[in-house]
Parts: C-alpha cells; structure tokens; sequence
C-alpha cells in the first residue's frame, strides 16, 4: 500500500515538473533558446507573487491573476532586447547571455532580498489540506490543484498553437523562420508572443513551487531548472505531452527513492534521468522533436 | 582555383608565411621572465599576497579550460564543477590512504581525465544548451552521490589529513610553487593542443561542421579529447583548491559558481584567445578583492559585464587588445606575409589573399568573425 502510495504522490508531483518544463520546451521549440535563467525566473514569479500578496492581501490562489501578466509583459521585453540581440548573435553567445542572466539574477535576489526561504500561501486550508483515500493514501489538494493546472496548461498550449492564428504564425516561425518572412510575419514579435506564453507558464510554475514548497533565490537552478529538464529530455524533446510524462516518471523516481531512503530523493530522481539519457536519449515518447 | 596555384607558385619566391605578426622569440622570452619572477616570489611578498594568487591560478586553469571548450570546440559546460569536486575528493580520499596531498594532486588529475570519458558517453547525446543543462544535471548527480559516504565527510565536508606536518609558511609556499607549475603547464597544454593538428580539426568544425566531417575530420573525437583535457584541468584546479583550503566540502567544490567564475573570466578576457582567460582572471581578481565586502555585488557586476562583452565585444578585452595592437602571446595560427613587405603590413588585413590561406581563414580562434551563420 506503501508503494500505491509513492506512486500516486509521485505522478501528482509530475505535474508540478510539467509546469516547470512547459516554458523551457516551448522557448526551445520555437526559438532554439535553451534559457538557463529559467529556473531563476520562476523564482522571480514567487517574489513577485509574495509582493502582491503582501501589499494587496489578494487570496494566494487568485495572486496568478496579477503575476502572470507581470510576468507575461517581462518575457516579451527580454525577448525584444536582450535575447533577440544574443539570438542574432547564434547560438554559443544566446547560451552565454542566459547564463550570464541566471547568475545575475540569483545573486540580485541575495542582494536585495535575503537569502532567506519563503513560502506561499502558509494557513490557508485548500493550500496544506488533504483527503484520504483508504488508510494509507492521502492526497493533499494543492498537489491536485497544481497537476490539474498543467493539464489546463498543456490542454491550451496545444489548443493555442494548432488552433488559433498566433498558434499557427508561431509554429510557421518555429519550422521555418524565412519562409515565414516572406509569407509577412514579423518574427521578432512572434517570438517575443511566445516568450510572453513560456514566461506565463514560468509565472505559474513559480506560485505553484511557492506553495508547495519553500523557495529561496538558489531554488531557481538547485531545483526548478534541472527538475524541467529532466523532465524535458526523459519525456522526450519537443512533445509537449512527453513533458507531463517525463514529469511523472521523474516525480515516481524521487518518490520511490525517498521511500527507500530518505536521502536519496533528489539522486534516484537524477539516476532515472541518466539511464533514459543512456539507453534512449530519443526520449521515452517515441516522437520525435519537430524541428 | 587559377588563383590558388598563382599564389602556390608565387608563394615560394616572395610570400612568407609565420607564426606571428612579431617576433615569437621576445614574446617567449617574456613569459620566461614572468614565470621566473612569480616563481620567487615566495620568499619576497607575505603569505596572504601568495595565497591570494593560489586563488589566482586556480581561475586561470579553470578558466583557460573552458576557454578550450566554449572558445575552441564550441562546448558549453556549465557543469564543470564535477571536475573540480572530484579533484578535491580525490586528493581527500588519497591522503586518507596517507599519500602526500602533493603526491595526491597528478593522480586526481588523472583520475578527473578518466571520469571524464563515461560522462561524455552521456552528456553529448544532446546538443548546445540541452548539453549545458546535462552537464549541470551530472555535476549534481555527482555531489549527491559523494555525499552519500560518511567516511569522506558525507554532506558536510572533511578536512584534509596529511597537511598537518607541514609548517604554515611553507605550506602555503609549496601550494604556491605547484600552482604555478600547474598554471604554466594547462597554458602550454592548451597552446600546443591548438598549434597543432586539433586545432586545426577545431577551426574547421567551427568554421563549417558539415564540410569538415564529410572532409574527414573526426568530429566526435576532437570534442571528446576537448572535454577529457578540460577535465583533467579542472580537476587539477579542484586538488589545488583543497589543498589551499585545506578542507573539502561538498557544497563548495560542487557548486555551479565555479563554472560562472570560469566562464565570465573567460568571456570577460577573451573567448577564443589562449591569452584571454589570463586577462579575464586578473579582472576577476581584482574586482573580487575590491568588492570583497559587497557580498554578492562583485558576481552581479561580473554577470552584467560578461553579458555586454558577449554581445559587443565577442572576443572580450583581449580580442580589443589584438585588433589594434597585432600581439599574440600564444600564436596559434598563421600570418601571410606580402612579397616585399619588411615589417608591419600584412597582407591579410587588405583581403588579397584566397580564403583559406588568410590568418583570418585559418587560425584556430575560437570564434569566427563572421556574424550569424553558424550552423549546428
């Protein structure tokens, strides 16, 4: 029962590794960046989050209303300056620049804030409830709440980009940058809509760790950046529904691992990674990346 | 191709081709006075001033190692600090079995080197920024599992037996003298590795990846001895670090701040130049020392300025130093030399040269001065 148990608490926890990923597959999708200040962004996403909750006493689960705009706005900023200008500049200096960015940001944060960790949304009952199934199994709300929300997420991703006109605009840039040129498109501002999406879904990743679990301005790249790409590249690169799997295999593995020793939550998570990174670096969803 | 036998034929009556644009002989003299001078001074500056430039030439390996790399094989690493974690362990682990923590330095090395091949079977599955993330995600992978075993300090660290014996003074002047021997030893690695065919199997894959595989290059292989020797670096660089701190903790040897150290020296410095990263460590240092009492402030400040020097300045100060002075420490590619031309000008500079035979067309730099157009 134990291990019905870990399993059921470790596909939850995936959603919250799907939220993660979402930004960094579709900035990598659309725009070849592999962003490396993705987990320190999420992280601003959860200041930015305790600000307006401070300030404007909002209920912590309504704070995604006035940070995911926030959030959205600043993605299309840094893609427009900062990112375009590195993009311009090929590859090697677009990895640079977000590197650069990552520590920046984690050391900013030291600066100007402290090193001290926060959380979310402490007392409020949907937030640190739970209910049980059976003797053994209890499942906290939030966890469900959060992998609900990826789904909702990556629904709407796919809905948006196979659907809708900027979806359509978004994955002609995305296969083909210079037909899409001549066919009228202004890519920079494509991008830079897409960026606003990967960054609102970093937004929403942010207040959901926030929540979840205590963040300090290291959690950035200790947890959320590395979580996401594991999750990415277990699920395999470019699938946005591999993303969720990926997530929930690596949440089973830290699951399992913290089950057998209390240690090794984050190593067992880490070894999975490693063995679908050796024996089918494809992914384990067989479709391939797109591009 | 009418050209390109024009210039053959020509080449052996009037064309020269060398090394450099001056003299290498002053320049290597010059290096050995350097070396000579910093070797003394042990006995002629207080130990604080020595284990300060201990720190020094860490930076300089490690970022001379990622130069290689990021500037020479087009590799970007964020997870070096594996090598140095493991270097430190292994030095750690050595003198546990009472070897001489200076005896313990080469076998680290070593050791790092061999570590090095299994993990690149691994990370370089992937590509360009998903091989960034996988080499964090394995320095990681590496730290936890260390930590796993109490008898080496676990999670908290353990300080490094054997060093006891030593007296203060010339303890720290040993660490001193091997630091530098290791500094000038990866510098000379690193030149040689790229005057020679490497360098060349580099410049090529940089310049077209495709072209220089169906030409027979043997791509795979070239990064993986970049990703060895940068390992093997490293993990020296990691020994001397333990043995200048005398303690090795997990969660200073292994956290990424070393690979921002190493890559905003190098960028600062110049990505692609062996001089660079010498440069870049100095800045370093110095604005380490200055800002010392600021906390964070001095990698905020170094962040914001790699950042501007990769998008202005994309072969950093030394790159600025280059074009107006024409100096290479470390030459590494060729300068043509037109009939008749006795000293300063170059004929590269004026383009009359075929592609190809240019300094620009063939010297190993580690990034191409054309904009854009790189494929992958």
């Amino acid at each position: 029962m134990q291990w019905v148990n870990d399993i059921i608490q470790g596909i939850l926890t995936g959603g919250l590794y799907a939220l993660f990923a979402c930004g960094l597959s579709l900035m990598f999708g659309v725009m070849k960046v592999v962003n490396l200040a993705h987990g320190d962004l999420a992280v601003i996403g959860a200041y930015i989050a305790l600000g307006v909750i401070t300030v404007t006493h909002v209920p912590v689960l309504w704070s995604f209303v006035i940070v995911v705009p926030i959030m959205a706005v600043l993605g299309y900023v840094l893609q427009r300056t900062l990112i375009q200008a590195a993009l311009d500049r090929g590859v090697l200096i677009t990895l640079l620049v977000t590197f650069g960015l990552s520590v920046v940001i984690e050391n900013a944060l030291l600066q100007f804030i402290n090193a001290d960790s926060h959380s979310l949304g402490v007392g409020n009952a949907i937030i640190t409830g739970s209910f049980s199934v059976g003797s053994q199994i209890q499942i906290a709300y939030l966890l469900l709440l959060i992998f609900a929300v990826a789904v909702v997420v990556l629904l709407g991703l796919q809905y948006f980009l196979s659907g809708s006109r900027y979806g359509r605009m978004i994955r002609a840039v995305a296969d083909d940058q210079e037909a899409a040129q001549l066919s009228g498109i202004d890519y920079r501002h494509v991008f830079g809509i897409a960026a606003a999406i990967a960054f609102a879904t970093v937004a929403l990743a942010g207040i959901a760790y926030g929540m979840y679990s205590q963040f300090s301005p290291t959690t950035g790249t200790d947890t959320i950046l590395l979580f996401a790409f594991a999750a990415v590249v277990i699920g395999g690169l470019g699938s946005l529904w591999g993303t969720l799997l990926g997530g929930v295999v690596l949440g089973v593995a830290q699951q399992i691992g913290a089950q057998i020793n209390q240690s090794d939550q984050f190593l067992a998570g880490y070894i999975v990674f490693l063995v679908v990174l050796a024996l089918r670096p494809q992914g384990l969803t067989t479709r391939r990346a797109q591009s | 191709m009418s050209v390109v036998t024009d210039t053959s034929v020509r080449s052996e009556e009037n064309y020269r081709v060398t090394r450099s644009r001056r003299n290498v002989a002053w320049t290597g003299a010059g290096a050995l006075i350097v070396v000579v001078v910093l070797a003394l001074f042990p006995y002629i500056v207080y130990s604080g001033t020595t284990s300060l430039m201990v720190q020094g030439f860490i930076v300089v390996i490690l970022a001379s190692m990622w130069n290689l790399m990021a500037g020479y094989a087009g590799l970007v690493s964020v997870g070096q600090q594996a090598f140095i974690g493991l270097g430190a362990y292994f030095v750690l682990i050595l003198a546990q079995h009472s070897l001489s923590p200076f005896g313990g330095l080469p076998v680290a090395a070593i050791g790092c080197g061999v570590a090095a091949v299994p993990m690149w079977w691994l990370v370089s599955r992937l590509r360009s920024g998903y091989f960034a993330i996988a080499t964090w995600v394995l320095a990681t992978t590496v730290m936890l599992f260390i930590e796993k075993f109490p008898s080496i300090g676990g999670g908290t660290g353990m300080s490094l037996p054997g060093a006891s014996g030593y007296d203060p003074t010339l303890l720290i002047a040993y660490t001193y003298w091997i630091g530098l021997a290791v500094t000038v030893l990866a510098l000379v690695t690193v030149y040689l590795l790229l005057r020679g065919r490497l360098g060349l199997v580099l410049t090529a894959i940089r310049d077209d990846e495709v072209a220089a595989r169906s030409s027979g290059a043997r791509v795979g292989l070239a990064r993986m001895l970049v990703f060895v020797v940068a390992a093997v670096g490293c993990g020296a660089a990691g020994a001397l670090l333990a043995l200048s701190q005398l303690i090795v903790q997990p969660g200073a040897v292994f956290t990424v701040q070393w690979t921002a150290k190493m890559a905003f020296a190098t960028i600062i410095g110049g990505l692609g130049t062996i001089e660079g990263p010498i440069l870049g460590a100095i800045v370093y240092m110095v604005l380490q020392q200055t800002l010392q009492s600021h906390n964070a402030w001095y990698l905020i400040i170094l962040g914001l300025v790699a950042i501007l020097v990769a998008l202005f300045a994309r072969r950093g100060l030394w790159g600025l130093i280059d074009d107006r002075l024409h100096i290479r420490l470390f030459p590494v590619g060729y300068w043509l030399w037109a009939p008749g031309s006795a000293g300063r000008r170059g004929l590269g500079k004026r383009g009359i040269s075929p592609r190809g035979i240019s300094p620009r067309g063939i010297s190993p730099r580690g990034i191409s001065h054309r904009r854009g157009g790189r494929h992958s």
